[in-house]
């Protein structure tokens, strides 16, 4: 690995691993049972070198701010190195967020230039708020030969061959700029430093070391923090590969196991469970005696991995299991959202490690990951080094808020003072999250104190993004909760969003107005839907700027309704 | 070439098939999350199966923001 000690930015330490490692691979992009690039190192540099002096000739400096839209492939990140070694701002954003959402945060990220991919651009410039797009340079990637971009650039054609300057910058100046929410209510841009990334990277490594020959399965979005770091950063400064799957369904996954034979692969605590459920079924159709036989060696290889794993053993004990994973997997790590316990144990008791973690884009990615020292299923595992987190006023329990302190916390939010300093109060970072560390210095989380819900996807929702669906609702007033928010709930899987409504006097709740909110909830992502309403019968508190005082309702709410009055839709 | 409400119709019974539920509870204004009791990534499988039928190639993004039959329907009738 490189010392990342000796660099200042991620375009410095990225530019270093491209000439440390000429040889070798550095991305497959595999679509189906396609594969549609390899390249080393070297190739990558040749790829990314005369779109940086395309870009610089187009007006990219240090500290201009360049946005991706893009789905898990190679040009993701041969376009953001290109923006780090002209110093740019990278905007990694969501590609699964509608047009208009994307727009959104185009504007408020203020974005000069836009790398996309062509059938998200059709879908911007085909918004009623294309006419509001900023970014005044946009790369398409993968347009057909004859589709009119509406004076974007194809990104394939974007290249200039003089040589472009690589351009330095300092530790803290901002790296990216990573929305943890804020589609539809005030955006959460969080400005991350270079410093953030490279202590994150070197804490991450000494726990999950890269090397040339690993091969790290990439599904999560690279948007994603998690992806990012783990599937950008961490092996590129480590010379491993990064092995692109455009498709996540279920079967293309498992074949990606056994033909890349993947090393590491980061996933949501839903793609887990899909895999968990496929395994259980084939245990459950082998025959009695096989899985009496296999039931005795998974009890075995759990005896023997209690202190650590032992890898050797497990493909020993269980060669069949190993192989359908391609017989070279180290460990999955998940995160994004709570894994129920059970299912990381019956990894686990399978010899294959799942690196359990906690964390969030303001801290920069990862707080807490399971070391393996032993294995704990029922934590989200330690802090990772450089790490210092506390619990600010615990319960009797020792149940309190999560706060963190490190060099990775975000600098700030983009143009949010007030936000920032709700947030960063002292130096340490408010989670939100109820958590409480035990004698071994586990960090074990309980629900949230927060008025937001994440799915088992990975996704947060924040009610005031939905409640812009609900606008022009024909009743006095609404406002959306997150259910375990106005009634505190000791789990982290579940969760449910729901809207309070105020009628007019006289107003009933009508099969009318039930049927304009279920049509509402429909535009929504599925996961961003609430799943009932709540028919609340006083004016909401307000503020003297006519907003609701939101914590004051919810306690109103809280004293007078039980969970049983939420009407399903 | 198939028209829409025949291409509905088939993907109707597509999703019965692999779903098993019976063809007649399904609508082509179903939410099919909701109906079916999926996740996403339960409705990506689908996808392989309807690619098969038809002869399709059908890009994940495809499914993005779809949560009706109808609506699929129009997604692969554009690829038809």
């Amino acid at each position: 690995m490189l010392d990342l000690s000796q660099y200042n930015s991620l375009g410095e330490a990225l530019r270093a691993a491209l000439d440390r490692w000429p040889n070798e691979i550095c991305l497959i992009e595999a679509d189906r049972e396609r594969e549609n690039a390899r390249l080393t190192y070297r190739q990558f540099k040749d790829q990314a070198l005369p779109l940086a002096s395309k870009l610089q000739n187009a007006g990219l400096q240090d500290g201009t701010r360049a946005a991706i839209v893009m789905t898990n492939q190679s040009k993701w990140l041969i376009s953001a190195y290109a923006i780090f070694f002209c110093g740019g701002v990278l905007v990694p954003l969501d590609y699964k967020l509608t047009a208009v959402e994307q727009l959104q945060l185009l504007a408020h990220s203020q974005a000069k230039f836009l790398v996309i991919e062509y059938h998200l651009w059709r879908a911007i410039t085909q918004s009623e708020q294309f006419k509001n797009l900023a970014a005044r340079t946009v790369l398409v990637t993968e347009a057909p030969a004859n589709a009119d971009l509406n004076g974007a650039h194809r990104w394939e054609d974007f290249r200039a061959q003089a040589e472009p300057a690589f351009i330095t910058r300092k530790r803290n100046d901002p790296a990216c700029i990573v929305y943890s929410s804020g589609t539809g209510g005030r955006p959460k841009g969080c400005v991350l430093t270079h410093d953030n990334y490279l202590e994150q990277c070197v804490a991450l490594t000494s726990l999950y070391p890269f090397w040339p020959g690993v091969r790290y399965l990439s599904i999560l979005p690279t948007n994603h923090a998690i992806d990012f770091m783990v599937g950008f950063i961490g092996p590129f400064t480590c010379g491993a590969t990064v092995v692109h799957l455009r498709t996540l369904r279920p079967e293309f996954i498992r074949e990606a196991f056994t033909k890349y034979k993947i090393t590491y692969m980061a996933l949501v605590p839903m793609v887990l469970k899909n895999l968990e459920r496929g395994l259980r079924q084939r245990f459950a159709d082998l025959p009695a005696g096989k899985r009496k036989i296999l039931n005795a060696l998974i009890a075995t290889n759990r005896a023997l991995t209690r202190s650590r794993p032992h890898l050797k053993i497990s493909r020993a004990l269980l060669p069949q299991v190993h192989q359908a994973f391609g017989g070279q997997l180290r460990a999955l790590f998940v995160g994004g959202a709570f894994t129920e316990p059970e299912t990381l144990q019956f990894f686990y008791d399978l010899g294959i490690p799942v690196g359990n973690g906690y964390g969030c884009t303001e801290a920069g990615t990862v707080i807490t990951v399971n070391d393996l020292k032993p294995f704990r299923g029922d934590t989200v595992g330690k802090p990772l080094p450089g790490m210092e987190v506390k619990i600010a006023n615990p319960g009797a329990e020792g149940i309190g808020e999560v706060t963190v302190r490190s060099r990775t916390l975000m600098s700030h939010y983009l143009d949010d003072p007030e936000m920032t300093a709700e947030t960063i109060v002292n130096g340490w970072l408010m989670t939100g999250d109820l958590g409480r560390l035990d004698p071994y210095g586990h960090l074990q989380l309980f629900g949230r104190k927060k008025n937001m819900i994440v799915t088992e996807e990975g996704k947060n929702v924040y009610p005031e993004d939905v409640e812009t669906y609900f606008a022009g609702l024909p009743v006095k007033e609404f406002c959306v909760f997150a259910a375990n928010y106005l009634w505190p709930a000791r789990t982290m899987v579940g969760e449910q969003l729901l809207l309070v409504l105020r009628l007019e006097t006289g107003q009933e709740i009508t099969k009318e107005l039930v049927t304009d909110i279920s049509e509402r909830n429909r535009r929504l992502l599925n996961y961003k839907r609430i799943s009932g309403y709540l028919a609340w019968d006083r004016d909401f508190p307000l503020t003297a700027s006519l907003k609701i005082k939101r914590a004051e309702l919810a306690e109103q709410i809280r004293q007078n309704r039980k969970r049983s009055a939420l009407v399903p839709l | 070439m198939n028209t829409l409400d025949k291409t509905t119709d088939e993907v109707l019974r597509l999703a019965a098939e692999h779903f098993k539920v019976q063809r007649d509870q399904l609508s082509p204004d179903d939410d099919f999350f909701k109906k079916l009791g999926i996740n996403s990534l339960q409705a990506l499988d689908l996808l392989t199966r309807i690619e098969q039928h038809f002869q399709i190639e059908l890009p994940d993004y495809e499914l993005q923001g779809v949560t009706d039959f109808r609506t699929l329907a129009q997604r692969i009738q554009t690829r038809l």
